[in-house]
């Protein structure tokens, strides 16, 4: 369906209504303005017409990551997506993200994410790398070319609407297998982070789940702040999962990766959803 | 009562309203006509060498000529013993991955879109598609087929020594610049080239490792772009090459 532009107008929504029980889209109308987004259509809604409806928000300015939700069927913050940019002669559906329990209406429980976030040991600084710089009593000074690659991951809003999409989390409920693309780009950061201590290849082969990643690479098409997810963060951290399991010159060779840095503290299993 | 908000698992499941399935289409159709047409070519073997006129323009999908380097002569379609290495490097490939878990696989058919039931996923955990870690392998290997149509790209602009062009060669060497692009731009050379490299500023050896990362980043960029243009230029150059033997037509060019 082609994209019409629209100058504010009658507009039809369909939003998601219900509970973990039950639920169904409802119908409302309503009058908007040239430059609305979603969000400025669901809470006229709620000031106006259903004052009970339940959606989370916060900056509205796509900094946050609270407002996220499917519109017409595709994980978009609702902040940040227009109403001009979505088709004029058909409702615009507006549903809770699906890969999380549902709490109220647009409202979704996205606590196991912070429950894997948990599972990963934090930056931890390594024993010093060169003269001049003494880590371990803070002098962080890096490199602008290892800033540029890390800098990238650090823009993560935790939307969560790469896990939203991921089918390993969305269609398979694999929750417990896999922390998801959120939490490999997590892993990557401190991975490629030069001055870190700690080893995480094993968790992220392991608990982290990372060869069941097929790479189909959604995550990276309905990131909102256009990280390269897969290409920058996953597909690097599987082929240094390679360097240490699969590859077998680097077995001959006896050349492992993370030389020099200490495995993490024993680690649990994968939270349940 | 419509309960849509819950994890649709019925194939193809969605509330997306674009054509989403246009691509998985396409993926499908150009991919298995890619692998018949190369298949059947390979099982027919021959027309695949201009010779008319002091040319000597080879197919991609003949090269290196093993029959004629070893000295031996076979009705069999001996191009296997060659091309497992492209062929590997292409469906190991992240971005072809990408393509046919979508594509074939179902897994899932595009982005929020219900992909087929199974029993259990296993992604790229059990064999055998646990094998698509060996990509690097098949990186190592395609890149001394490259060299070889490289080397070929440059014979043929040789008619009886004398150096000629024409557009055979400009389609040859299209075809070995596009190839190239794909294969350096690959993500496991990535890797292997920098990427695996925690610190950049460490040594001399790092800071250069990292700017021939930065410079195939750029190639990787557009992997997708180059993995498709790549196996259009070379089921083109091998049709052309083809009609050219074959007699269809000549191949037209000048020699100075």
């Amino acid at each position: 369906m082609s994209e019409t532009l629209t100058a504010g107008g009658t507009r039809k929504l369909q939003i998601w209504r219900g509970d973990l029980t039950s639920g169904q889209l409802v119908d409302y109308e309503l009058e908007t303005e040239p430059g609305m987004v979603v969000l400025d259509a669901v809470l006229e809604i709620q000031r106006s017409q259903a004052p009970d409806l339940a959606v989370r928000w916060n900056c509205k300015a796509a900094k946050c990551g609270s407002c996220s939700a499917e519109i017409n069927g595709k994980p978009r913050l609702m902040c940040k997506t227009r109403l001009d940019h979505l088709p004029a002669d058909e409702p615009i559906t507006v549903e809770p993200m699906r890969a999380f329990p549902l709490i109220r209406d647009l409202v979704t429980d996205v606590s196991w994410n912070y429950r894997v976030n948990e599972q990963i040991t934090p930056f931890t600084p390594r024993e010093n790398l060169r003269e001049g710089v003494d880590v371990l009593n803070g002098d962080f000074l890096i490199d602008q070319s290892e800033t540029d690659r890390i800098s990238e991951f650090r823009k993560c809003i935790e939307c969560f609407m790469c896990q939203d999409v991921c089918h390993i989390l969305r269609d398979h409920r694999m929750h417990n297998r896999y922390y998801g693309p959120r939490f490999m780009m997590r892993i990557a950061s401190l991975d490629m982070h030069p001055l870190d201590g700690v080893d995480r290849l094993d968790q992220i082969a392991d608990e982290g789940g990372i060869g069941l990643c097929n790479i189909t690479k959604c995550c990276t098409e309905v990131c909102p702040e256009n990280i390269h997810i897969t290409d920058n963060a996953i597909i690097p951290m599987k082929e240094r999962v390679v360097d240490q399991r699969h590859d077998p010159i680097l077995k001959i060779l006896g050349r492992t990766p993370n030389k020099g840095r200490s495995k993490p503290p024993a680690r649990s299993a994968t939270p349940e959803l | 009562m419509t309960t849509v908000a819950s994890p649709p698992r019925r194939l193809g499941a969605t509330m997306r309203r674009d054509r989403w399935w246009i691509q998985p289409v396409f993926v499908v159709t150009s991919l298995t006509l890619f692998g018949v047409y190369t298949i059947i070519h390979v099982i027919l073997n021959k027309h695949y060498t201009i010779t008319a006129g002091g040319a000597y323009l080879e197919s991609p999908m003949f090269s290196p000529d093993l029959p004629k380097f070893f000295g031996f002569n076979t009705a069999l379609p001996w191009a296997f013993l060659v091309l497992w290495a492209p062929l590997g490097l292409r469906s190991s490939c992240y971005y072809y991955r990408k393509s046919y878990y979508r594509s074939f696989f179902l897994a899932p058919p595009s982005c929020a879109v219900a992909g087929a039931a199974r029993r259990k996923y296993t992604g790229e955990t059990k064999f055998p598609l646990v094998l698509n870690n060996s990509h690097r392998i098949f990186f190592y290997f395609a890149t001394i087929v490259i060299g070889f149509l490289w080397y070929d790209a440059i014979r043929g602009l040789f008619y009886h020594g004398s150096f000629g062009f024409g557009l055979g060669n400009a389609i040859m060497l299209i075809n070995v610049l596009c190839l190239s692009a794909f294969t350096f731009g690959c993500n496991s050379w990535r890797h292997i080239i920098g990427g695996k490299l925690n610190c950049f500023s460490c040594s001399d050896t790092n800071r250069t490792r990292h700017r021939a990362w930065q410079r195939v980043s750029i190639l990787n960029g557009r992997h997708m772009q180059w993995a498709w243009i790549s196996m259009f230029t070379v089921w083109g150059t091998d049709i052309y090459i083809w009609l050219v033997s074959s007699g269809a037509f000549t191949d037209p060019h000048h020699v100075f």
